[in-house]
């Protein structure tokens, strides 16, 4: 059986980022130190809803946007 | 004896039917924007004094840094404002619809404000992606605020996409014109039957005002607010236009006429006061 890799490397609103292996979407927003309620996330252009962050386990290579609100018109 | 009406006589001479919107009641006919503030309390206070309680906001990544500050959304009270997350820096449906997608699960709202650009020196509306995102988003259960241009037809075919409140500019976005094409705008209101905001454009006051007294629902705006000398005193300026513009239309004007209509009764005079006999 292959040795699983220790880290995940995905690229997090373009920048590329290393995380480890089974880090969840949900995870992924605490390391960030960003709060929960006022982000949304999308992986590979599709969103991931709030309700499935605990569970949902980035992959390698994943692209990842992570989104809030500002001002606009 | 103080001659100001009562409020009672002021409520039952500006009687109106409530704004509505896809159920959405909204207590002021004026809608505004978030950005181009100079700060989170400019915007805070400019809200408020704008009299709006409905609110766009634009969807972006966030930032990062660890030093972050404060969010825009700890500066708005949900309790008060309606937020209508938009699509702003869209260029085709397929980031709109994502962009809409990730507004919904924020804010966990169906309510969104669609724009699909065509560029970015005009940010006038793409009509064929505007199209396709209000069909696509309206199937998907949204309640789609679109923008659009002033052309009434294509004001037509996002009503029968499933749209619930028709935007056309007046003038393109931030560019201050006002209204250029009023007729548009109220044959539009002739063609459609969901409620028209007119949004884009929008200079001063009376820009306000003559949109509202074309017969539209109601008014959004954001640079002429944010981008202005005392942007505090305009948000008060456009919360009067609003309601001015709005009782104006009810009110039914006058008609233009080429000739004059005294306003006070020629009968009674004294003598002379005609000049001997009228001149030609």
């Amino acid at each position: 059986m292959a040795d699983t890799p220790a880290n995940v490397d995905v690229a997090v609103n373009g920048v590329a980022t290393q995380v480890p292996a089974g880090t969840t979407v949900a995870g992924l927003i605490e390391r960030l130190g960003l709060r929960p309620e006022l982000v949304a996330v999308e992986i590979g252009g599709a969103l991931v809803p709030r309700a499935r962050r605990s569970e949902r386990v980035l992959a390698q290579g994943e692209a990842v946007e992570i989104v809030t609100l500002v001002g606009g018109g | 004896m103080s001659d100001t009406p009562r409020p009672a006589d002021e409520d039952a001479a500006t009687r109106d039917e409530p704004f509505v919107v896809a159920g959405h009641r909204f207590a002021s006919r004026l809608l505004v924007g978030t950005g181009k503030y100079a700060s989170f309390e400019e915007t805070r206070l400019a809200l408020e004094l704008s009299g709006s309680d409905c609110v766009t906001v634009a969807v972006r990544r966030v930032n990062l840094d660890p030093r972050k500050g404060e969010s825009l959304l700890d500066h708005i009270d949900r309790r008060r404002y309606t937020i209508l997350p938009n699509t702003a820096g869209c260029f085709d449906a397929e980031s709109a619809v994502r962009t809409a997608q990730l507004g919904r699960d924020l804010l966990d709202t169906p309510l969104v404000k669609l724009e699909v650009l065509g560029d970015e020196k005009t940010l006038l509306p793409d009509p064929v992606g505007t199209l396709e995102a209000t069909r696509r988003l309206a199937a998907d259960g949204f309640e789609v605020f679109v923008y659009t241009s002033d052309d009434p037809r294509l004001a037509v075919r996002l009503e029968e996409a499933g749209a619930v409140c028709v935007m056309p500019a007046g003038s393109p976005i931030g560019s201050g014109q006002g209204v250029l094409n009023p007729n548009a705008i109220r044959i539009t209101r002739e063609l459609v039957r969901v409620p028209i905001i007119v949004d884009a454009g929008v200079g001063t006051a009376s820009d306000v005002c003559l949109a509202m007294e074309l017969g539209v629902e109601g008014v959004l705006l954001n640079t002429a607010i944010a981008g202005a000398d005392q942007p505090l005193r305009m948000a008060v300026a456009m919360r009067h236009a609003v309601v001015a513009g709005r009782q104006a239309f009810l009110a039914g004007r006058i008609g233009k006429r080429l000739h004059a209509n005294a306003s006070s009764p020629m009968d009674g005079r004294i003598a002379g006061a005609d000049g001997g006999s009228p001149r030609r």
